[in-house]
């Protein structure tokens, strides 16, 4: 008992003493700056163009079943976008923190939802991850923790959905890690993800964002069903062999379909040694080349 | 009683002194150089990731492509113009691997400390340099070059290895192109990068450089792009080529 009352100060002063996790606040509207990969976020990639992603042999299969008009399907309509689509879609970004009520301390961090892709709650109060048998949903299921002025946010239990809007995929198995980071005006968060299923090794996107006082607008889901023409039944897809738009970036950009076709090894530079004598540079953009408007 | 006070007291020194050490509320003390005080080690060889922008960057652009650099119609004129054989005879080469462009060429980059004051990164493809100038070095008068003049000040730091980064501010550039397929920024060109580490999921450190170029006369808005590098542990495959108008 002579000890309890040491015990207790000595709690009180280091728990009084500089943070272990830093804080900024992250709170605001981001815009986007679509510059990187601007038609793949905006009106969306090319088919079957996957250089640069990690595809393991299941991946490139399943994407070469993809037909878009999958997701015409009620069933699949809602299906496209988990929380990856921050990284591969255009749009912007609206956070805020929500406080608990009882000790005001940050409870959680939210990205606004926006279309299809449901808002990113951020747990922040040590919760557990549910049981890997807990059900999956486009949500997920996101904790995150400070490391200096970084936030790192944890994804899991994510149902299937895509990694690149042309049906390169991503499993129910798969891990999205995030890293937000603020330089005054401007955040830049990048994305990992890792996917046992279908990757080699994680693919990594990055993107900026500039602090705008113009509010970014918040909405959806709920993703509405309807009724696009596909007939009850029908499974939009390519059996093997039959994808019509493997050489879809030859045709327009001179690329190797073996490039398009992904895998890791695509991301690296002595991959440009491998298709250099293949590669054939067209005279000229002809389709989809993001000239000023006007011009 | 006493004896509480004085356990008391004690814990207290212990701890202003722990503050003393992370550089809070002590007083002054030996500045220390930028090597020193370099809250992440930037040191090392890094390999470019292409995940992103592939197409403008693993492969030579199609003329007329332009996909996301927010162009003036004056920019527009000249890469129109662009002429990769002819830049590649007259010694122009190296016009997409200037400073707002280098860290998108792949490639790897080794950094290190030319001196306690200097951080210098070379790039294997295309054989450039960049010097990053700490504290209060004065730029040179001459004309503009290629990488042009960069300052470099650290920012933030001290909550592991990962925290903080390296402000650089890049002016003096000499014109070049962003992209390979002849998309130009001018003279006037100024740079802003952030350098900083993020670890993976699987624990090795990737360098995520964030650029943001400014250019009155070619671009509408400031370009910002990001790029990463994951770390080697040696040179084994750094392989330095020359710089190439045509691929």
């Amino acid at each position: 008992m002579k000890w309890l009352a040491p015990s207790l100060a000595c709690a009180l002063i280091l728990s009084s003493s500089a943070p272990a996790r830093a804080e900024i606040d992250l709170s605001g509207s981001w815009a986007s700056i679509n510059h990187e990969d601007a038609m793949e976020r905006g009106a969306g990639p090319n088919p079957d163009d996957w250089a640069g992603l990690p595809f393991n042999e299941s991946g490139r299969a399943k994407a070469l079943s993809f037909s878009q008009s999958t997701i015409s399907m009620p069933e699949r309509i809602c299906w496209f976008q988990t929380q990856w689509h921050i990284a591969a879609g255009p749009f912007s970004l609206r956070m805020w923190a929500v406080p608990d009520p009882i000790t005001g301390k940050v409870q959680a961090w939210v990205v606004g939802s926006w279309e299809t892709r449901a808002p990113m709650t951020i747990w922040m109060d040590g919760r557990p991850r549910p049981s890997k048998n807990a059900p999956h949903d486009q949500t997920g299921f996101t904790t995150g923790v400070w490391n200096g002025n970084e936030l790192i946010a944890t994804t899991t239990h994510l149902k299937t959905g895509y990694i690149r809007r042309n049906g390169a995929p991503s499993s129910d198995q798969a891990t999205i890690t995030t890293h937000f980071r603020r330089h005054g005006d401007m955040l830049t968060v990048v994305m990992f993800m890792d996917d046992p299923v279908y990757l080699t090794e994680p693919y990594i996107l990055s993107r900026s964002y500039n602090l705008s006082t113009n509010p970014v607008a918040i909405g959806g889901p709920p993703c509405i069903v309807g009724d696009e023409g596909v007939e009850s039944g029908r499974v939009p897809h390519y059996l093997p062999g039959q994808n019509p738009f493997t050489d879809e970036m030859k045709k327009r950009y001179g690329i190797p379909v073996e490039a398009a076709m992904g895998g890791a090894e695509t991301m690296y530079p002595e991959y440009r040694e491998k298709i250099k004598s293949s590669f054939v540079l067209p005279a000229k953009c002809a389709q989809n080349c993001g000239r000023p408007a006007g011009q | 009683m006493r004896r509480l006070t004085l356990f008391v007291v004690v814990l207290l020194i212990a701890q202003t002194g722990l503050y003393a050490q992370r550089g809070r509320g002590a007083g002054p003390a030996p500045a220390r150089t930028p090597q020193a005080a370099a809250p992440i080690d930037l040191t090392g060889y890094w390999v470019s990731v292409v995940t992103e922008d592939w197409r403008y960057r693993m492969v030579t652009p199609s003329k007329g492509d332009y996909q996301g650099v927010p162009m003036t119609p004056a920019a527009v004129a000249i890469a129109d113009a662009w002429d990769p054989a002819k830049e590649q005879a007259s010694g122009d080469a190296c016009k997409s691997y200037g400073a707002p462009a280098i860290l998108r060429v792949p490639g790897r980059l080794h950094i290190t400390w030319q001196d306690e004051q200097t951080l210098k990164m070379d790039s294997d493809a295309g054989q450039q340099t960049r010097t990053f100038h700490f504290g209060d070095w004065k730029a040179p008068e001459g004309p503009h070059t290629i990488q042009g003049h960069s300052v470099a000040v650290w920012e933030g730091g001290g909550r592991g290895a990962t925290d903080g980064s390296m402000k650089v501010t890049t002016t003096n550039l000499k014109a070049g192109y962003l992209r390979k397929n002849g998309v130009p920024y001018s003279d006037g060109t100024s740079l802003t990068e952030y350098f900083e580490l993020i670890t993976e999921p699987s624990g090795s450190p990737l360098l995520v450089v964030t650029i943001v170029t400014t250019d009155p006369m070619y671009l509408r808005q400031a370009f910002v792009i990001t790029s990463q590098f994951k770390k080697e542990p040696n040179d084994a495959k750094w392989k330095p080529t020359s710089c190439s108008a045509t691929w």
